[in-house]
């Protein structure tokens, strides 16, 4: 008797905890609501993302999560960073625990159509890379047979890796991996000869070592890898607001819109475009949705395109990168925003 | 004293089913009943309709694509060309695998703690007692990554097996090399194979597996062999006893008739076979040849083993302390030696005490295996649950499939069990 009414409350709560509300809104009114924006991003990869020693996120990912909160909500520091892994990111972004994600991810035709997210553009052209200790004496990748490859799981390079051994008719042994730490341990253990990820991810990686030195990236770039912030499919104001804040990083660099100069350059310009962007001009932001400022607030935050590259990952840092690909088509790169009017 | 009858019921009213207790619980009972199935019903229909609202379908076709990534440990043929769906059998394999060797380790090595921790000995009764109550108490998680740790930046690389002067060295007599990728252990072959030599195919373009699946028939002719010998050893044994009843004399020598007739045939069929050890080898990055036992599975293997090897000792010391003292005294009056007594008369009973506990630590043990993951095993979560799930998007039907095979193994693990547990239980008349 007293069981049953135990078991009938018992249901009632089940039922009650079971049957949840859906949504409502946007992503747009939900982050307004919230006050922050819930941004993924990897577990670690220094430049890219990763917390600093008194514990805030800073990288080159997170200047892209930093300055969508600056445009929408008009705060930088109104993020909340949820670190994933290459398992873990998308169930986050399918099911809503971060509005966003910044995470290296590469823009691929399954990843956009079948998992159905929405790729706003790419913050860095990137190319898988190997990396082996010098002592090896490699120099090539195709030297690379019968060798240990530490690979994270859960990621396009998992699938290169594979093409690009077996189309070179090679063998190999793959100890998967959960993350980029685990992978320095593995690798620096001497466990796998190879460490293979994005080539920017393996000079992050290498940075970071005692003796960078004492390791080689090796020339093959096996596959095309660009990467960039993507959002959930369906909600296309929302996809618009993070792809022309991105678009707004990229145009700053060109029309010469730093953080220096955001305050005052839209009031003294006569360059039409840019009076546009930053909202001195025209009606953009409120076509997004966002105050007139929105763009000038993104800018703000941590600097136009050039100034996040090379705060936090160009050659004055310790990871080095070139821009290479990643220069304005102006100086034959391939980043080219679309024209803001 | 009379007893007083209930008065005649009137009627039945609604308001019995609340007020009356005879029909009260049968009421909430139907009522929770209802709220349950409204429950689920609810949970299935939001599922769906989000689902859909995200544009998501639920299909199993995806098990039938190329997989396109390559696992390092498997039993049966794999390349990144297979299907989703036999990536996920390899899994299911190398689940299985660690399962039946953990649980085989862990019995042994629990059986053994469990005596030993009742011995009058001091000293080994502390010791048992420190293993059990330390991998009792850590989290299993913990030790399979102190393992995987020790292993990996313990031991040598395989370039430090290199060279006139080398800095490790393999042991065993040049057998068995240890590295931080693993151990590698001689493999048997057979040079005289049934199905064609195709160890030498193997080597051309497909990477040997940890187990060569090549040498299946082989087994089989051994193991029949094997089985063969100790079913003649068993009819042997027989006509010794019923001769031996009928004429009280032992016939002799039938200890080595019956050991001949149990190695005899299965010795032969491996000289037929022409047997011969694989030894590992260093060659270019890698050992090569021999069977690679990779870190992950000893890690994973031993971590389990020890763990549920501390519980298993538990149950073991309850299950021989719950056999009456008087048993024991009665069988020493017997004159019966100390191991007779343990193995005749204290562990046949404790027997029946110990299997049903000991099913939920395999079942324990089984499932245990999904953290895997932490060390990079192969195993059924890794690889349909894990690398499967993320390139195809299919969570909903990789969790699903994952929990049927779980539950699936599990239950037959339980039903095997309970058929033993049935053999040697208490037989009631």
């Amino acid at each position: 008797m007293k069981k049953s009414v135990f078991l009938g409350t018992l249901a009632i709560a089940g039922a009650a905890a079971g049957y949840a509300s859906a949504q409502d809104g946007g992503t747009l009114a939900q982050v307004q609501e919230r006050g922050t924006l819930n941004c993924g991003v990897t577990t670690g990869l220094t430049g890219f993302a990763a917390p600093d020693a008194n514990g805030e996120w800073q990288g080159f990912d997170v200047g892209v999560c930093r300055a969508v909160a600056a445009a929408v909500l008009g705060d930088p520091s109104a993020v909340e960073f949820v670190p994933t892994t290459g398992q873990t990111r998308f169930t986050a972004l399918a099911s809503g625990e971060i509005d966003l994600l910044a995470r290296n991810t590469t823009w691929t035709f399954s990843r956009d159509v079948d998992l159905a997210f929405e790729f706003v553009g790419v913050n860095y052209y990137d190319g898988q890379g190997f990396m082996v200790p010098r002592e090896l004496g490699v120099s090539s990748a195709l030297e690379l047979d019968g060798a240990t490859v530490c690979i994270q799981t859960g990621t396009t390079t998992e699938l290169n890796l594979a093409d690009f051994f077996s189309s070179n008719n090679m063998s190999y042994e793959p100890v998967p991996i959960e993350t980029n730490a685990e992978a320095q341990q593995q690798y620096l253990a001497g466990a796998c000869d190879v460490y293979t990820t994005d080539a920017s991810g393996l000079a992050a990686t290498r940075a970071t070592f005692e003796d960078p030195t004492a390791h080689v990236v090796l020339p093959e770039i096996v596959s095309k890898e660009p990467l960039g912030p993507l959002v959930r499919h369906g909600d296309n104001e929302w996809g618009d607001i993070v792809r022309w804040t991105l678009n707004a990083l990229i145009s700053a660099e060109e029309l010469g819109v730093t953080s220096a100069n955001v305050g005052e350059i839209g009031g003294t310009t006569e360059n039409p475009e840019i009076r546009r962007l930053l909202g001195t001009e025209g009606e953009l932001g409120a076509m997004l949705g966002l105050d007139a400022d929105w763009a000038a607030n993104a800018i703000a935050a941590g600097g136009n395109y050039g100034e996040l590259f090379e705060g936090n990952i160009g050659e004055a840092t310790p990871i080095g990168l070139a821009r290479g690909l990643n220069a304005q088509w102006t100086d034959g790169g391939l980043l080219y925003s679309p024209p803001f009017r | 004293m009379a007893t007083l009858t209930d008065p005649p019921q009137p009627s039945f009213h609604f308001s019995q089913l609340i007020y009356d207790t005879r029909y009260r619980s049968l009421t909430i009972q139907v009522v929770a009943f209802i709220l349950i199935m409204w429950g689920l019903f609810e949970l299935v229909t939001n599922a769906i309709q989000n689902l859909s609202a995200l544009g998501k379908d639920f299909d199993f076709g995806f098990l039938g694509n190329r997989a396109g990534y390559d696992i390092n440990q498997r039993l049966i043929e794999y390349s990144n060309d297979s299907t989703h769906g036999r990536a996920a059998f390899v899994g299911i394999l190398n689940t299985l695998l660690v399962a039946f060797l953990g649980c085989v380790f862990a019995t042994i090595l629990g059986v053994i703690a469990g005596v030993l921790r009742l011995s009058k000995n001091w000293i080994v009764g502390r010791l048992m007692t420190v293993y059990v109550e330390g991998f009792r108490n850590i989290p299993l998680l913990l030790w399979i990554i102190v393992i995987f740790a020790v292993m990996t930046e313990g031991m040598p690389q395989p370039r430090d097996f290199r060279g006139e002067d080398a800095e490790a060295s393999m042991i065993l007599g040049q057998s068995v090399a240890v590295t931080n990728r693993g151990v590698y252990i001689p493999n048997v072959v057979f040079t005289r194979s049934l199905g064609g030599n195709e160890m030498s195919e193997a080597a051309d373009g497909v990477p040997a597996a940890v187990i060569p699946a090549v040498s299946f028939g082989d087994w089989a002719l051994f193991l029949v062999a094997l089985i063969g010998g100790i079913v003649v050893s068993g009819i042997i044994g027989r006509w010794g006893k019923a001769k031996q009843e009928a004429t009280g004399i032992r016939p002799p020598g039938l200890f080595w008739m019956r050991a001949a007739s149990v190695v005899l045939p299965a010795a032969l069929v491996l000289i037929a076979l022409g047997v011969t050890l694989d030894y590992p080898e260093l060659r270019g990055f890698n050992f090569t040849g021999g069977v690679h036992l990779r870190n992950s599975l000893i890690a994973l293997w031993f971590a389990l083993s020890l763990y549920t090897g501390a519980f298993i000792a538990e149950i073991v010391r309850a299950g021989i302390m719950s056999v009456s003292k008087g048993q024991t005294e009665a069988s020493s009056a017997l004159g019966m030696r100390a191991s007779w007594t343990m193995n005749l008369v204290v562990l046949p009973q404790a027997m029946r005490v110990i299997i049903p506990p000991l099913i939920s630590q395999y079942l324990n043990l089984t499932k245990n295996s999904s953290l895997a993951l932490a060390v990079g095993y192969m195993d059924v979560r890794s690889t349909l649950g894990g690398i499967t799930i993320n390139q195809t998007g299919r969570e909903l039907e990789g969790m699903l499939l994952l929990g049927a095979f779980y539950l699936a193994t599990s239950l037959i693990i339980s039903a095997v069990m309970n058929v033993y547990n049935n053999s040697v239980k208490l037989k009631e008349r």
